[in-house]
């Protein structure tokens, strides 16, 4: 896995750190990332890291554009040697599936999809060889998600499966994207799922709703006082399957600043994690039910 | 002060030079598309070059003024009218209580940018007052103006009436438009004849161009090197694994149809891009109307470095003007 670099413009310094995704890919463009970070290169003005991928945004008139590519190249042997881990936190979100909202979405939108008969929970649990939506809904909320990258618009999780690859769930985007896309829809796209942070344009399958906002401009809401976004790549998530009355109990609890969603602090080594997948997501999980 | 719109146009929104720092997180930069007009309508009114003002697109607004202000109009060419007498762009312009502005139809270019002295103030978001509407973040409550909003303006300092900026000076896109681009990203995807037909080709602004992007029409399709898709990228050839997007990148899903992300661009995404629209000339996109004929003209970095002196040169005479 060598980084691949590339210039976007005179201002921004593209690296991919890999074509495929993995959690490797992950951990090797957050490393970079954090590395770049501490080194303090002058002319830097944003880092953003993404999946498998990141980019510097930088000022070519404090540094050229050669001296940049250079700074960065020279971390990357160190980077590498960093030690996969990270101190981080666990949230539980949860999820209404099968929701009446985002039903009445994709009904709207049944010409944009590859299989305008079905619905998109009912596609991607055929796709994916599940017998039923059900099941197919316990695969989805049955394993921790890694938030990989945070971005598209405001705040919107990128979350990354957290089990060996041939379990791992993958559907197309629609064949042409929505117009709309109800605020907090749960997406899938390609192997990541996602949050949508607001309403508007999505060409991710929906599958549910959840209650807690994610973004939050005015910073009313109880959680989102200190920063209008919620979540940071390299946070773990666990979905939690709901019905309409605790949704509505939940979104109550929103608007009246009494929910606080369950996190707790973890430390995620890649490498333990490897060695035995399911038995460290259950040790995970256990962090949040034993809080 | 205040002013008091009558009708706000067709997207009518308060912009200064937008709030970096946050585009990690998905929050794009923002701030007026042509950054060189707004700085110029500012400087000819006294106010910071940085200044937040309105920035209107092909509809101007009409304003009612409820003190005496100092008033500038610069971008597109759209006739400015007080009271209805004609006035002239690019040109400080005292307004009196009770004087409405008005404008003509749009002529050439897409923008205009009104700075009063004194500047828009509405609150900083994030360090911006620049209108991010899809967040609901920044401007005036998170959203373009409507009838009868009140925008609040600050204290004046110090303008002139009279002042303005020559002709010379004013830049603006030529015709066809030419966007110098910096091939990369993942311009190794497509084949050596796309390589020649990208530049080669004309396009044309399609109706799908806002703060966000702009998309372009009339070039041949793409064509792919052939692979197999990576995992996670997805199944089109046009499709890779989520990354982020830079400013001024050229993305093109499905290979047909380029689009140039712009101040309000989206952070990230899943679609292939072919290089990057050098900095210097991200403003002339936000004067290009639907239908305008478009050329890419390949450069190298060196050609990138050298466009965005040209255009810091232009910046420095600008405000000689009023030094």
């Amino acid at each position: 896995m060598k980084n691949r670099y590339s210039f976007g413009g005179d201002e921004h310094l593209f690296v991919e750190c890999d074509e495929s995704m993995s959690l490797e890919a992950f951990f090797k463009s957050l490393s970079m990332t954090n590395a770049v970070r501490d080194s303090q290169i002058k002319g830097v003005t944003e880092i953003c890291p993404a999946n498998a991928s990141f980019q510097i945004k930088f000022n070519p008139d404090m540094i050229r554009p050669d001296d940049m590519l250079r700074e960065v190249q020279a971390i990357e042997s160190a980077a590498s040697k960093t030690d996969p881990v990270i101190a981080t936190r666990i949230i539980e979100i949860p999820v209404f599936y099968q929701d009446p909202w985002t039903h009445e979405t994709l009904m709207r939108f049944r010409e944009r999809h590859q299989d305008p008969k079905a619905t998109d929970l009912e596609y991607a649990a055929r796709i994916n060889n599940y017998a039923t939506v059900d099941d197919f809904i316990a695969a989805h909320a049955g394993s921790p998600w890694f938030v990989s990258m945070v971005g598209f618009v405001a705040g919107l999780p990128f979350m990354y499966q957290m089990v060996d690859r041939p379990r791992q769930i993958q559907v197309p985007k629609y064949l042409r994207p929505r117009t709309d896309t109800p605020k907090l829809t749960i997406g899938y796209g390609g192997c990541f799922s996602c949050i949508y942070s607001v309403r508007g344009a999505g060409g991710y399958q929906m599958f549910g709703i959840t209650p807690m906002p994610i973004f939050d401009p005015e910073q009313k809401t109880s959680y989102l006082r200190d920063f209008m976004v919620f979540f940071r790549p390299g946070d773990i998530v666990k979905f939690k399957p709901i019905g309409r009355e605790e949704y509505d109990h939940t979104v109550e609890q929103v608007a009246a600043g009494r929910f606080t969603p369950a996190i707790s602090d973890v430390t995620f080594d890649l490498r333990e994690f490897q060695k035995d997948i399911d038995g460290y997501n259950a040790r995970l999980e256990g962090m949040i039910n034993g809080r | 002060m205040v002013v008091r719109v009558l009708n706000p146009g067709l997207s009518t929104t308060v912009q200064d030079l937008g709030r970096p720092g946050y585009f990690h997180l998905g929050i794009p930069i923002g701030g007026a598309m042509d950054r060189l007009a707004l700085r110029a309508a500012n400087l000819i009114v006294g106010n910071d070059e940085g200044a937040a003002g309105l920035e209107a697109v092909f509809v101007g607004p009409q304003l009612e003024f409820t003190r005496d202000a100092l008033i500038a109009v610069t971008g597109a060419d759209m006739p400015i009218k007080l009271d209805g007498e004609e006035k002239p762009s690019w040109t400080a312009l005292k307004v009196r209580a009770g004087q409405v502005l008005s404008f003509g139809f749009l002529q050439t270019g897409a923008r205009i940018y009104i700075a009063i002295a004194g500047g828009i103030d509405v609150p900083l978001a994030l360090g911006s007052r620049s209108t991010y509407p899809i967040g609901a973040l920044g401007g005036f409550k998170g959203r373009a103006i409507a009838k009868d909003d009140e925008l609040p303006v600050g204290n004046a300092a110090g303008g002139r009436e009279g002042r303005s900026i020559p002709e010379a000076l004013r830049r603006r896109p030529g015709m066809p438009a030419e966007l110098r681009v910096l091939p990369g990203l993942y311009w190794h995807r497509v084949t050596e004849e796309t390589h020649r037909n990208f530049f080669d080709d004309q396009w044309k602004v399609a109706p799908e161009a806002d703060r966000m992007g702009y998309r372009f029409r009339g070039g041949r399709p793409l064509q792919f090197v052939e692979r197999d898709q990576p995992f996670g990228a997805g199944s089109d050839p046009s499709n890779i694994v989520d990354s982020c997007y830079p400013y001024g990148s050229i993305q093109v899903p499905g290979g047909t149809e380029p689009i140039i992300l712009h101040r309000d661009a989206v952070s990230g995404g899943g679609y292939f891009m072919v290089g990057t629209v050098v900095s210097a000339d991200m403003d002339l996109i936000g004067q290009l109307q639907p239908n305008t004929p478009t050329r890419f003209v390949k450069v190298d970095m060196d050609g990138a470095l050298k466009a965005r002196a040209d255009r810091a040169a232009l910046l420095d005479r600008i405000r000689s003007v009023f030094a």
